[in-house]
């Protein structure tokens, strides 16, 4: 466990981009087999700091010290010879390769001068993953093995270029519950050898279970460093955002009227032709919302991309307030009442070039007071988009700004405001928070459960299983294109993660 | 409810599809790139000047700027000159006119994120059909026959770029490549149409592979300057108005925001409930359109008659409907942009032709050259601009992409 001896010292790290001091005057020590967590909003400065830490940047002030010496940082070349190890949030390995080629590409052991000693390198591995009690099959390949697997593997990579100081960036966002547990138990066997984890993130329950101290940033500055023993969720909440969060949903008991949304046995393709969705039925109600959960991948898009008419049915029937909307194209699936918050709000809920105005417009252009026999009346778009603006407050544009120049989080308030603005009898919302802050996510929540309020029908597919159990009603839980069980929103999570894993099969009351 | 604006700055890197990267670029650029593209282009075209001919750049920019008639628009020339002016300027606004529609229409299909480089063809098929309007059907009376010979030539363009939108929509086969053999059916179709024997041949005298004259009353009214001595006909004044009907389309009508929609970011268009197939294939008729209507246009306008040489010898790089790419590029798709890269290529062209320039001051093999060096020029720091910007945002993001990805 941790000593006082220090691994690492930042000094007063700063670091500038134009218009913004991205990090002002940042101190940070890691001790010896620590886990350190660096928690804080987006924008706050986290990955900048890290990847000063990394060689990726270079610092406009101040000092790294490595071992009470201090060193410079001119590329991660010098950070691994430094003994640092980064395991990015997207995976930097090569699918077709196996696991040992991929943990020793760049490094390989040789025999002869030349020639790869795969054997010595599967050797190596296994002593790695052997020691540090982080099971892998040296010999598989990194396209077969989950996720978790390859996190593990991202993790060998670190230690197989003898890293004494590992930077986790947010490894718990692609992860399961249990493979989240299952990583904080080698994290633990890595401090116990006395290895020191930076660990970057914003989920604060996981922060308090992990870390031995906690470092908040908020715009750009160190705001506290604490041991999280003397750390709540709610105070680390403030911390982050600088004022009270609520955490929890606030939002009163269901009110469930008629079924707005009825899908029959649906049977969907994905893009290869293979079935994604197998027979789902369900029911979404006015005065409720029905979360799907489920890892990433098993049928959740294609369902979502059914529902709004831009995947085909193979089979079955989909209703939307009593009338059949089976393959029914875009178009029909919106006017009919449909509101859909895309799962990426830059790729797909917004044309980033065009100005918020017409970002606002993008359903209802076609129609009066929008334009007439085809022909567009722009005043009328601002005129609109003035107004959803102002009740969906979204800042920092206006009518004429484009969607690009907004922060992701007054992004997704865009998007929502036309999708919820246009007065849906049931949304459709697929991971409507994914990459915002604590304070836009409140306010998504807020939003949603408004929407719901409103006698709508609301279907959440998200993949963070804090966001399905806080807002639903219902959870059905989504396993290889089945629905596999349906729970109340009391479910403990770990109940939730055995079932999204296939644990367990429950056929749906629908 | 706040939610704090921690913005970091906003780092957006070229989008995904052409036209978006395009807006980013021009939106790093403004008007200064392409002026200052224009200026280098100039200089160094200058400096090759001053290498081969040892001659003064400047005497020789004079020379061809005073070919180009745009010293017309000074008041201190004299008369004779002016005169002289008068008649390069027509030529050179004659050349202007095609270019305008041929780069409208490259301009037209890249809003929607669609590269058209078969605006030759296109152009070659209005011609086509624009002749065969004009030099049958007589007795019709002028302004229909003209009407209705510009409409179907405008048509023929329209369709035949229709076909590479159409195959886009369905089977996704990519437009480069069907615009590119389009352009070569229609080049042999004319060689066929006008060949010998051909069904469109001329009855005149049958050893020239050529159409018919058009009727004489299919002539454009020239409005400035000698009908004998090809002066500026009305069609100029059919491709400034497209202009702005280019302008119109894009900013006043639903279809041109589904266009722009699509050529910014099909995706979010898709998931939005617009027809992205239909887009595809619109925009490219429309574009063709545009082109097809430069064809027809330059038929009744001056050409009067058109031979299988005068279309397959346009196959080069330097023929109309390709300089639309590069008048489209320079223009920056805006039609205020393209009107003036249009008069920049139109007066290169005329200007540097060896009817123009003084022989003593300039080779006339050279003159020809020295055009196609400052229009390869000019294209080169248009993709170097893209570059120049590339590098020097380059500087401030070290791992490119990176930023984005992450949070900070």
């Amino acid at each position: 466990m941790a000593d006082d001896a220090l691994a690492l010292e930042l000094r007063g790290i700063t670091k500038r981009f134009p218009g913004v001091v991205a990090n002002d005057r940042i101190d940070f020590d890691l001790r010896r087999g620590e886990v350190h967590a660096l928690l804080g909003e987006n924008g706050a400065g986290k990955s900048t700091l890290m990847n000063v830490l990394y060689g990726l940047y270079h610092p406009d002030e101040g000092e790294i010290r490595i071992g009470g010496e201090p060193v410079k940082m001119s590329s991660p070349k010098d950070a691994i010879a430094q003994g640092i190890g980064m395991v990015h949030q997207h995976f930097m390995l090569i699918p077709v390769m196996t696991v040992a080629e991929n943990i020793v590409l760049g490094n390989e052991p040789r025999r002869e001068g030349a020639i790869l000693d795969l054997k010595a390198a599967g050797n190596r591995v296994r002593e790695l993953s052997e020691r540090y009690g982080l099971a892998v099959d040296p010999r598989a390949r990194i396209q077969n093995i989950s996720v978790g697997r390859q996190q593990r593997v991202e993790i060998l990579k670190a230690l197989y270029r003898d890293a004494e100081i590992l930077i986790l960036d947010e490894p718990t966002a692609v992860l399961t519950p249990q493979e989240a547990s299952e990583l904080f138990a080698v994290l633990r066997s890595l401090t116990d050898e006395g290895l020191s984890i930076i660990f970057i993130s914003h989920k604060l329950n996981e922060v308090l279970s992990i870390a031995d101290r906690i470092t908040v940033l908020r715009r750009g500055k160190r705001v506290e460093t604490l041991p999280s023993k003397h750390a709540t969720e709610e105070g680390l909440a403030k911390l982050m955002v600088g004022r009270e969060v609520l955490l929890r949903v606030d939002k009163t008991a269901p009110n469930p009227g008629e079924p707005l949304l009825r899908i029959e046995d649906l049977a969907v393709a994905d893009d290869r032709g293979l079935e994604a969705v197998r027979g789902v039925s369900l029911e979404v109600r006015a005065g409720e919302i029905v979360g799907i959960a489920g890892v990433d991948g098993n049928g959740q898009t294609e369902l979502i991309d059914a529902i709004t008419g831009l995947r085909r049915v193979v089979s079955g029937r989909i209703q939307v307030a009593g009338r059949d909307m089976t393959s029914a194209d875009t178009r029909t699936v919106l006017d009919e009442g449909v509101g859909h918050i895309p799962e990426d709000r830059q790729a797909r809920g917004l044309v980033l070039e065009f100005s918020l105005a017409e970002n606002l417009a993008l359903e209802d252009y076609r129609r009066p007071p929008d334009s007439r026999w085809g022909w567009l009346f722009p005043a009328r778009l601002i005129a609109r988009a003035r107004r959803l603006l102002r009740d969906f407050d979204v800042r920092g544009g206006g009518p004429n700004s484009r969607a690009a120049a907004l922060s992701g989080g007054n992004q997704q308030k865009v998007v929502i405001a036309r999708e919820v603005g246009r007065d849906p009898r049931v949304l459709v919302a697929a991971q409507p928070t994914r990459g915002l802050d604590v304070g836009a996510i409140e306010y998504v929540h807020r939003r949603l459960v408004e929407v719901r309020d409103q006698e709508k029908a609301v279907l959440l597919i998200s993949l963070e299983l804090d966001e399905i159990l806080s807002l639903s009603d219902r959870i059905l839980v989504m396993y290889e294109g089945r629905i596999v069980g349906e729970f109340g929103p009391e479910t403990p999570e770990e109940e939730l993660g055995v079932a999204m894993t296939g644990g367990r099969r429950e056929v749906a009351a629908a | 409810m706040t939610e704090p604006q921690v913005t970091p700055p906003v780092e957006e890197g070229p989008g995904e599809t052409v036209a978006s990267r395009f807006a980013f670029y021009q939106r790093a650029g403004g008007i200064l790139t392409p002026l200052v593209t224009t200026v280098f282009a100039f200089f160094i075209g200058g400096l090759v000047v001053l290498l081969i001919t040892h001659k003064n750049p400047f005497s020789t920019y004079k020379a061809i700027f005073n070919g180009t008639g745009l010293n017309w628009f000074f008041p201190w020339i004299s008369h004779a000159e002016r005169v002289n002016a008068a008649y390069n300027l027509q030529s050179t606004l004659l050349l202007t006119t095609p270019l305008i529609l041929t780069g409208l229409a490259v301009a037209f299909a890249f809003r929607a994120g669609l590269f058209n480089i078969g605006g030759q063809g296109q152009y070659a098929a209005g011609s086509i059909v624009g002749v065969w309007v004009a030099s049958s059907l007589t007795g019709l009376p002028g302004l229909l026959h003209i009407v209705l010979g510009i409409v179907l030539g405008a048509l023929a363009g329209g369709a035949l770029a229709g076909i590479a939108g159409f195959l886009r929509a369905t089977v996704g086969a990519h437009e480069v490549i069907t615009t590119i053999m389009l352009n070569w059916i229609v080049f042999w179709l004319a060689g066929w149409l006008f060949g010998q024997q051909g069904p469109l041949q001329t009855s005149r005298e049958r050893s020239l592979t050529q159409s018919n004259d058009i009727a004489q009353n299919t002539h454009l009214h020239v409005f400035w300057g000698n009908p004998i001595l090809q002066g500026l006909h009305v069609g100029f004044f059919i491709a400034l108005a497209m202009l702005v009907v280019y302008w119109v389309i894009l900013n006043r009508t639903t279809l041109g925001y589904e266009v722009r929609a699509v050529g910014f970011n099909p995706e979010a268009a898709r998931y939005a409930g617009i027809d992205v197939r239909r887009i595809y294939f619109l925009s490219m008729a429309i574009s063709g359109t545009f082109a097809g209507l430069a064809g027809v246009i330059d038929v009744l306008g001056w050409k009067f008659v058109l031979s299988v040489d005068d279309i397959q010898g346009q196959a080069g790089a330097g023929a109309v409907g390709f300089l639309g790419i590069a008048v489209a590029l320079l223009g920056r798709n805006s039609a205020v942009g393209i009107f003036f890269s249009a008069l920049l290529f139109g007066a290169l062209l005329n200007g540097t032709s060896d009817r123009h320039l003084d022989p003593t001051v300039f080779p006339p093999t050279l003159a020809e050259n020295l055009t196609l060096l400052i229009q390869g020029l000019v294209l080169l720091f248009i993709g170097a601009d893209i570059l120049v910007i590339y590098l020097w945002r380059a500087r401030r993001r070290i791992v490119p992409g990176k930023l984005r990805s992450s949070s900070t």
